[in-house]
């Protein structure tokens, strides 16, 4: 198929789209309102329903209640709206019940900004509502990525009977970049035998019930045993990463999404310069990519790690967890909107190396 | 031997939790046999509440969800919107309904969605452990309005079949009391009218019943039916409020 120009928010809708995604329930924010304004329109284009809700709250509930019946359903927003969808992924995550929310992180605390940040990262890492559970959340770095990305997130939430959220930051939604949609590879999923679409006795299944309430004490045990067993086998299986210029590097950077590409630039000034500089990529940031990370930081050439973020400092903690006091792991970033350079980068990781 | 009252098939054998003389037993039989008489049971979802109500998806002999607290409209959609041959309802207490999940049922009134609600008014939240709710009646005692419900410090209770009559997108609304046989029967047909409402694909349905809580308005099940009948009824008349469903 040929290559298109298209701007984030739109190639990530038509991915969902394409990924077989029908439904779509949403409350405008800025920046990723293309993706309900896309949706709006071409859902009814596929036979799928899009609905505008009175708020993110009612969003991701309308996401849980078709989830529940067995559709693949999506929603998407910003932080703001992502912090009232808390509760909500909560219940799906108790429900065991699969969806995909799209977070086109902007600036905060509060109201913050509309621009890109990457200050969500502890609110989708460690659950961001209430409990023990973490949806799988998928850190895109490019437009055609974030459309790849798509369809596995939502295989992915099938697979595990979870939610799966991509966390981009507002730059992969506004820009433009050429896409291609090609065919995916279809993976074998479970059936839905679970799904509430209305009980005929005479069936042979049994009564469908889509809940997160198990009052007794060893019953919700049962529960989060079940959950974290399949988190264990999702650490084990779906980490994912890129390396890049990492062997024999004598510092490895550690970035996500559209920071991790400034990086690369920052690598080619710093390589121009005799400097031996890495970079690894986190694609998934739940589950972390530790046995990835560990590896390259393990090369006796590596000295340490350098996290860049643009945020206070939030996947750097997963960082010095997975290298784990071996080697120094430094941060680079600030906190709300501000994308550093690849000049600043640079200038850092020089000085950070002469030190 | 001829059988006169059997149970409706539409209930399971589980035994309800519900405190003796509460209202929500009686309602959970109407509902049931609605379902059964208008052979609807094996296309029904049925949105559970949190409140006293919670466990109803043990209860109810159809595919049920559990929703969050005042959430169930939300989900209700969700469903509905997936199959809208679906036939699709909320059971919702009135701190679920009236208070945190006012924003979801005002909305699915008003968009016209096509589903049922069953809205138990009993003027208290029953399962933790009988606080104020926006229909507690004023001067009434709740464990959160101690000397009674002052209506300068927190307004007058809400009627809800009234407010929601008056959006463009319901289609039925009524309210119905539990409190007597006479009212029992009629709690039932504006229930049935109420599912017909869906399954004509009419618009949004509601019904408000005026029920009980013995336990937390601290009264024998005799003493809080007449409570209901003497200080409920006069503040939310019954009727039905809204019926655009014989329209052409
Ligand atoms: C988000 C949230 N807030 C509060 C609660 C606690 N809670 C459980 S039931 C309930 C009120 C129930 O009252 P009502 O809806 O009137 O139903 P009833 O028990 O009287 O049938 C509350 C506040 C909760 N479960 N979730
Ligand atoms: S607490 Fe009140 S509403 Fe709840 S079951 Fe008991 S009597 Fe009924």
């Amino acid at each position: 198929m040929a290559k298109k120009l298209m701007k984030g928010s739109e190639a990530v809708a038509e991915a969902a789209i394409q990924a077989g995604c029908h439904y779509f329930f949403g409350y405008p924010i800025t920046p990723q309102n293309d993706i309900p304004e896309y949706m709006a329109a071409r859902l009814p284009q596929v036979g799928g329903c899009f609905l505008q809700a009175e708020s993110e709250v009612a969003a991701i509930n309308m996401v849980y209640g078709a989830a529940a019946a067995g559709a693949r359903v999506m929603t998407s927003s910003s932080s703001p709206g992502v912090s009232l969808k808390q509760e909500g992924m909560s219940y799906l995550a108790g429900a065991e019940l699969p969806c995909v929310v799209v977070n086109m992180v902007r600036g905060g605390p509060g109201l913050g900004s509309i621009q890109p940040s990457q200050g969500d990262y502890f609110q989708a890492t460690r659950g961001g509502g209430h409990g023990d559970y973490h949806p799988i959340v998928l850190a895109p770095s490019s437009v055609q990525e974030a459309v790849d990305l798509m369809h596995d997130a939502f295989d992915l939430a099938d697979i595990y009977r979870t939610p799966a959220m991509i966390l981009a930051d507002g730059i992969i939604g506004q820009m433009m970049e050429p896409v291609e949609f090609h065919e995916h590879a279809k993976r074998e999923l479970p059936a839905k035998e679970w799904a509430a679409t209305g009980w005929d006795p005479k069936s042979g299944r049994p009564r469908a019930i889509v809940n997160s309430l198990y009052i007794e004490v060893d019953e919700l045990q049962e529960l989060n045993d079940r959950l974290q067993a399949r988190y264990a086998v999702i650490r084990e299986k779906e980490a994912r990463a890129e390396l890049y210029h990492t062997e024999g590097a004598e510092l490895i950077i550690c970035a996500y999404g559209t920071v991790a590409r400034i990086c690369k630039s920052a690598i080619t000034l710093l390589e121009k310069k005799g400097y031996k500089v890495g970079l690894v990529r986190p694609i998934t940031v739940w589950p972390f990519p530790e046995k990835q990370l560990r590896e390259v930081m393990d090369q006796p050439s590596v000295k340490k790690a350098v996290t860049v973020e643009i945020s206070a400092g939030q996947m750097v903690e997963d960082v010095r967890l997975t290298v784990n006091g071996t080697k120094p792991v430094e941060f680079f970033g600030k906190p709300g909107s501000y994308t550093p350079t690849a000049e600043e980068i640079a200038e850092y990781i020089m000085k950070s190396m002469e030190a | 031997m001829t059988t006169v009252f059997k149970k409706t098939p539409i209930l399971t054998d589980a035994i309800l939790h519900y405190c003796p003389g509460c209202g929500h037993g009686i309602v959970h039989r109407l509902v049931a046999e609605v379902i059964d008489e208008l052979g609807i049971q094996n296309r029904t979802v049925a949105l559970v509440p949190v409140g006293c109500a919670v466990f109803g998806y043990k209860y109810f002999n159809v595919d049920s969800v559990e929703a969050a607290h005042g959430r169930a409209p939300a989900a209700a959609t969700g469903i509905k919107r997936t199959d809208p041959n679906r036939v699709v309802f909320t059971y919702q207490g009135d701190g679920d309904l009236a208070s945190i999940g006012a924003a979801e049922i005002v909305h699915a009134a008003h968009r016209g969605e096509k589903i049922t609600t069953i809205f138990i008014n009993n003027a208290i939240y029953g399962m933790t452990g009988g606080q104020m709710a926006p229909t507690t009646l004023v001067g009434q005692k709740t464990t959160t309005s101690p000397y009674g419900r002052d209506e300068k410090h927190c307004g007058k209770p809400i009627r809800i079949a009234e407010m929601l009559a008056t959006i463009e997108g319901s289609a039925y609304i009524a309210r119905v009391a539990v409190n007597s046989p006479a009212n029992i029967i009629a709690a039932k047909k504006a229930i049935k009218a109420a599912f017909q409402c869906q399954l004509d694909g009419k618009g949004f349905a509601l019904v408000e019943v005026l029920s009980n809580c013995p336990t937390n308005w601290g009264m024998s099940p005799v003493e809080s039916m007449e409570w209901l009948e003497q200080n409920m009824i006069p503040y939310y008349p019954l009727g039905v409020k809204k019926d655009t469903t014989k329209e052409v």
